[in-house]
């Protein structure tokens, strides 16, 4: 049974890959198993300078999901990689994903230079989709023409393969896709969390101090699914599918929607052991829906 | 760290308070004030839900919990050898302070549970300590006699008098002149607030909302006074008096 699949520039064992904002820096999963048994992983939201956050509650709940509002919150690209990438070094032998955040064109561009010289670094993720942060963040990814100009920045950058990281809340995201695609990405991860919040019947207060955040989990899966669905029939670049995966079904039905890999954001929080459960689970979901190999089935909703 | 708990007992010890006895593994339990994550299947409670370890032995686990919303109330309706989903001990607890003579416990409402562990601690380590223990009403006293047997002097509280005193745990600190040099406090923020306020030293346990409690999210964190963090689910909950910013 296959289970390796191909990203640009990242061969992966498997195509479970935890998503950006809820693995840390990785190394806080190796008190639970081996990451080695991942695809890979993205690391948190990286930007320029040190970030706090949003003030607290930056966590809601709703029915088969969560919100967050957690505004980014990361020591900044000099102390991720001084600090955490050795942290990470030491208990991961494979090349990672940088998720790289930021408000400014300037930042990103200062930001992936630097965090591109890291030697466990295989790509760069652009998150220009990020709900949470005041300025920049979602704005560059609602807009084609600014998604297009950050990523042709980037590009001139960085000899990484580069990965841009869409956001949902959108009217039409196969514009943005085409777009970032023309523009020199590489791969599209798609999706980061849909605008939400929630209000407390108490107070009659929004819970999250930000007012809003970002809605994630099992609940926004059939979103994804569509908007996957959707870029795969009209772009040429492979894509990292996520939004509300769960178990090693739901990786299937992701890829047969047009992912070419996956990430697992918010089943990670509910169980430590999300992804290495996913990943033996797999080879057995395989052999019960006939599958014999993972890249076979990339697209089948569209046959 | 994951494991399977079982449901000993799961009785009402007081208003919307109850005593639950978990049955499993205890060995990493470090100090007093950890807490568990306890995983609630239903889909509307799909985050894990924070509750401080009140008391252990070497095979049970003993929480104290108010019913508040959807997930205490599911809680509530557990039943011997019912299992539970739990990801614990977690968190840093507190740490005992082996100099001060004379140490004080404060604890409000549901505050009070993890305390009930440091003042074992304590008593095992003969250091002299009062309790005051405020609640908002007498249906709402709990585990008063707990920490008598353990010899200290308890001063019980209730904002509306229906119990002890009358007022907050400050206002009895303040009439009964009652003197320590070290504290322990876990209960609402601004309880915990108006203590850092006052010149004492001591630790307190805060609460904050958790997408995780492991320390993978950063949904946890809280100021600190040197112009950094800490994240609540890992090196909290508990944090120093001079850490904590008002
Ligand atoms: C470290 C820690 C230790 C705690 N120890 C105890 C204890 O020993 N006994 C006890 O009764 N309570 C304790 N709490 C509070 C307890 O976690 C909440 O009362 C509980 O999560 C409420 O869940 P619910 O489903 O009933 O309420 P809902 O309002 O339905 O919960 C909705 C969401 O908000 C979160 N939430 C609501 N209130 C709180 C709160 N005060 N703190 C953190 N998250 C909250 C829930 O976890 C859930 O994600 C503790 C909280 C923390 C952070
Ligand atoms: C707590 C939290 C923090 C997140 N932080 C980031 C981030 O820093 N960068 C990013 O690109 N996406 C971030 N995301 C979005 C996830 O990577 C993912 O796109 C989204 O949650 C959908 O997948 P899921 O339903 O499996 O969680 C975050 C999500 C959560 C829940
Ligand atoms: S709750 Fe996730 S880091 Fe504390």
């Amino acid at each position: 049974m296959k289970l390796n699949v191909e990203l640009p520039g990242m061969k992966l064992d498997n195509p479970i890959i935890p998503a950006s904002g809820t693995f840390g820096f990785g190394y806080e999963f190796s008190e639970f198993y081996d990451i080695n048994i991942l695809g890979t992983l993205s690391f948190k939201g990286t930007t320029l300078e040190e970030r706090f956050g949003n003030k607290t509650p930056r966590i809601a709940e709703s029915t088969s999901g969560m919100l967050n509002a957690i505004g980014l919150q990361n020591p900044g690209v000099d102390a991720v990689i001084s600090n955490e990438l050795v942290k990470l070094k030491k208990v991961f032998n494979k090349k990672v994903i940088a998720n790289i955040g930021g408000s400014y064109e300037e930042d990103y561009i200062e930001a992936v230079k630097r965090i591109s010289k890291s030697d466990i670094v295989g790509a760069i993720e652009l998150n220009i989709s990020c709900p949470n942060v005041k300025e920049g963040g979602l704005l560059f990814g609602t807009n084609k023409e600014s998604a297009a100009k950050l990523t042709r920045l980037i590009r001139e950058v960085t000899d990484l393969p580069l990965y841009v990281k869409l956001s949902p809340n959108v009217t039409n995201i196969k514009e943005i896709a085409l777009a970032v695609e023309e523009a020199g990405a590489d791969a599209i991860s798609m999706i980061n969390t849909l605008v939400g919040m929630r209000i407390d019947l108490k107070t009659g207060k929004p819970v999250l101090a930000n007012t809003y955040g970002g809605f994630s989990g099992p609940a926004i899966k059939p979103v994804a699914l569509k908007m996957v669905h959707e870029v795969y029939s009209v772009v040429n670049i492979p894509i990292i599918g996520m939004g509300g995966i769960m178990n090693a079904y739901d990786v299937i039905e992701m890829m047969y929607a047009g992912a070419s890999a996956v990430q697992v954001g918010t089943a990670n929080l509910i169980d430590p052991y999300a992804c290495k459960k996913i990943i033996e689970d797999l080879p057995r979901v395989m052999k019960e829906l006939n599958i014999n190999d993972l890249k076979e089935i990339v697209g089948r909703a569209h046959l | 760290m994951n494991n399977i708990y079982s449901v000993i007992s799961n009785e009402k010890i007081a208003y919307k308070t109850y005593k639950m006895i978990l049955y499993g593994d205890t060995s990493k339990i470090k100090a007093p004030g950890q807490f568990i994550n306890i995983k609630i299947d239903n889909e509307k409670t799909f985050l894990r839900r924070p509750i401080s370890i009140c008391d252990y032995d070497s095979k049970t686990i003993t929480i104290i919990y108010k019913v508040f919303g959807e997930g205490t109330k599911i809680l509530s309706t557990k039943k011997m050898f019912d299992d539970l989903d739990i990801l614990g001990p977690l968190g840093n607890g507190f740490a005992i302070n082996k100099k001060a003579k004379k140490q004080m416990i404060i604890g409000g409402g549901v505050g009070i549970p993890p305390l009930y562990s440091v003042a074992k601690k304590l008593h095992e380590e003969n250091i002299e300590f009062d309790v005051v223990l405020g609640y908002n009403s007498k249906v709402d006293v709990f585990f008063e006699g707990m920490f008598r047997a353990l010899g200290a002097n308890v001063y019980v509280t209730t904002m509306d008098g229906s119990c002890g005193y009358k007022g907050n745990v400050l206002n009895v600190i303040r009439s009964k002149n009652l003197y320590f040099d070290y504290y322990y406090a876990c209960g609402p923020r601004k309880m915990l607030h108006a203590l850092v306020k006052e010149d004492y030293t001591g630790q307190l346990s805060f609460e904050e909302r958790m997408g995780c409690g492991f320390g993978a999210c950063m949904g946890c964190s809280h100021p600190t006074t040197d112009d950094s963090y800490k994240r609540i689910c890992k090196e909290g909950p508990v944090l120093e008096s001079f850490e904590v910013v008002i």
